[in-house]
């Protein structure tokens, strides 16, 4: 049989293609996360510094016609006290410094009551910087005061570099989550393909149902055409079977009319030249009957091997039975049929065909052993194979001859006179070789044939 | 023996009534399975052969319906299909053996011989002459008080001889009916089962008596 292409496999496709799509989605959760993160970061920084402004500029008041600022410690500490973070202020009036860091960047266009806030760099490090103004009476008339608060930012930076690390976290989760539902996924996808396999599959050879298990709508088509197929596999399997019977039937009968016909006349003969000109007649029909015969039996022989059923068959009923089926014909040469061993033995196979073989030895021996002689037939069994050998005390086989003797219409030199189409041994060796076995033609030391079948045990 | 012979083939079943009748036998042809009932339900046959591809039916059919019918008449199926195919079901269905056209009809006869061996020895299978008794079913010849064993030769020429007591047997008919055609036997081969029989023989008054230039017969002196 030949094995199918295999390109690339449905599962991993699937598998593939979904990891991927987890790992795209995978990179985008921690992205999203770590930038939520930032930002609910940098709000509740901002609130914190705009509180802190707010708490500076609700404490100025004006005190002798000038503007008197308190900073109130706990609206400092509440920067510093948590992180080591340093933190600056500012507090100016229109343009003028009251106190605090006259370099602390403004933001632009606060307006003349406002919060506004941004990130900037002051004294080499990076701040960030909230101001509040508001409006402001004095007596030089009214003007605007503005408080900016900044804090440095390594408190947001490790709160930022921790919540990195937990977004990594979370879409690594995420992935590994998406990795066993993605096998999952495949698993349940495939399910349905590997149901109908394993249907497929676990059927004899000769099974040839249409397959009737519910598939999915995708596999219907596949499953029309599988029983397409297999439908007309087995019209054109019957039909052979039958052309087979068939052309058995057509051949044999004209035949059986010529030779009953001919057996007649050779009763009312009595010239003994006419009468041996008879019996060759006989003889030919004889002859094309049993290669018509041996013919079929190999066709059949063959279509049967195609599908070679697993059937157990008790070997040793089988070569009673074939022993007692061939002795009337031996009777007839008064040859003797003897079984002296015969062990209990059943293997795997084709019954009909494991008959055909044994019959073809029989035949063989029988055709081949002069008369008054004897055949022995014997099966035994030991713990690694079972052998049947068939001995007889003919002339045995050519030396170094048994290879060619199991060739298609190969007959052995010393056939001569002998019916027979050369095809009995090609069947034997066919059969056993189906059924795992080996055929042996040896001459026996006191002169004969010896034919054995050996079947190895599993 | 009596035989019915179940086959459609017109001159086939000719060629093998006539075939049959020249060794003795009496045989009634049906053509169809309904005939063959007709004959089974009033006569009563020694061996039935049976085709198995007929007009009306399957052979195995017909086997089936003998089997229920308590008829335990010994059947041998005649095939002219593969044999491959056909066999096992056809011995599981109660045929005691089967033929493949054409048939050799000395293989018929050793088959029927072989098959009446098996179903036990009846009261038609044992022939009579003078001092003698013969049951051709399993080959014993009894000769007062003594039995032997025939062999398969010395037992089918006993049967022919005794089948037809006084009735001269030319040694080419003798050949024709012991021997397969594919033999090459000389016609003094007949001699050497004469004398065996004539030593079995020895003793009773039943002798083989030679013709000069025409043959054999058997007679009771």
């Amino acid at each position: 049989m030949t094995r199918p292409v295999v390109q690339g496999s449905i599962r991993r496709r699937l598998l593939v293609l979904l990891l991927c799509a987890s790992a795209v989605l995978a990179v985008l959760v921690y992205f999203l996360v770590q930038s939520v993160a930032r930002q609910v970061a940098q709000q509740s920084q901002d609130n914190i510094l705009t509180a802190s402004a707010l708490s500076v500029i609700d404490s100025a008041r004006i005190v002798d016609g000038s503007v008197m600022v308190d900073l109130p410690y706990a609206a400092l500490s509440m920067l510093d006290s948590i992180t080591d973070e340093r933190v600056f202020y500012a507090v100016r009036l229109g343009d003028e410094l009251l106190t605090g860091y006259a370099e602390l960047p403004r933001p632009p266009r606060v307006g003349a009551r406002g919060t506004a806030q941004l990130s900037a760099e002051f004294l080499g490090e990076a701040v960030r910087i909230a101001a509040v103004t508001r409006p402001f009476a004095t007596d030089l008339g009214r003007n605007v005061l503005e408080v900016s608060v900044a804090q440095t930012l390594s408190g947001q930076r490790q709160t930022l570099a921790w919540t990195s690390r937990l977004s990594l976290a979370v879409g690594a989760g995420f992935f590994a989550l998406t990795v066993v539902l993605a096998l999952l996924i495949a698993r349940a996808t495939i399910q349905p393909l590997d149901r109908l396999t394993a249907s497929v599959s676990r059927r004899g050879p000769t099974d040839l149902r249409p397959v009737n298990a519910p598939v999915p709508q995708e596999m219907a088509r596949l499953v029309t055409s599988l029983n397409g197929f297999m439908a007309r596999l087995e019209a054109s399997l019957n039909r052979s079977e039958d052309f087979i019977a068939e052309a058995a039937h057509r051949v044999r009968t004209p035949l059986a009319v010529v030779r009953t016909k001919a057996e007649i006349i050779q009763r009312q003969i009595h010239k003994p030249e006419n009468r041996k000109a008879m019996a060759e007649m006989i003889e030919a029909i004889d002859e094309s009957s049993r290669t018509a015969g041996q013919l079929l039996d190999h066709a059949m022989v063959s279509f049967r091997l195609d599908s070679l059923p697993r059937d157990r068959v008790d070997l040793r009923a089988l070569m009673r039975d074939a022993v007692e089926r061939i002795r009337p014909v031996a009777e007839i040469a008064d040859i003797g049929l003897d079984i002296p061993h015969a062990d209990p033995a059943t293997i795997s196979g084709d019954a009909i065909l494991l008959q055909s073989a044994v019959r073809n030895l029989l035949d063989n021996a029988v055709k081949y052993s002069p008369a008054d002689t004897r055949i022995e037939i014997s099966l035994r069994r030991d713990a690694r194979a079972v052998r049947l050998e068939v001995r007889d005390e003919g002339p045995g086989f050519p030396p170094g001859t048994s290879a060619a003797l199991t060739e298609r219409f190969a007959r052995g030199s010393n056939a001569k006179g002998v019916i027979g189409s050369g095809l009995g041994l090609t069947i034997v060796q066919d059969v056993v070789t189906a059924h795992g076995g080996r055929l042996h033609l040896d001459n026996q030391h006191g002169g004969g044939a010896c034919a054995s079948l050996l079947f190895p045990l599993p | 023996m009596r035989f019915l012979l179940i086959e459609d083939n017109a001159p086939l079943a000719a060629a093998v009534v006539d075939r049959l009748s020249l060794d003795g036998h009496v045989v009634d042809h049906a053509g169809d399975l309904e005939t063959a009932r007709d004959y089974v339900a009033t006569t009563s046959y020694d061996m039935i052969l049976l085709d198995i591809m007929l007009p009306d039916g399957d052979g195995s059919s017909f086997l089936t319906h003998l089997r229920l019918t308590e008829n335990r008449t010994p059947t041998i199926v005649l095939t002219a299909r593969s044999e491959i195919s056909d066999r096992i079901s056809l011995l599981d269905l109660g045929a005691d053996d089967y033929m493949v056209k054409p048939i050799d009809f000395a293989e018929l006869e050793a088959r029927c011989r072989a098959v009446l061996r098996r179903r036990g020895s009846s009261a038609s299978s044992v022939l009579s002459l003078g001092a003698i008794r013969f049951d051709s079913a399993s080959g014993v010849l009894h000769v007062g008080a003594a039995a032997t064993q025939l062999r398969t030769r010395e037992l089918r020429l006993f049967e022919v001889l005794i089948n037809a007591p006084g009735m001269i047997f030319s040694k080419p008919a003798l050949v024709d009916r012991l021997f397969s055609y594919d033999e090459e036997v000389s016609e003094n081969a007949i001699e050497v089962y004469v004398a065996r029989l004539r030593k079995h023989l020895a003793g009773s008054d039943v002798t083989i008596t030679t013709v000069r230039g025409l043959g054999y017969k058997l007679e009771q002196t």
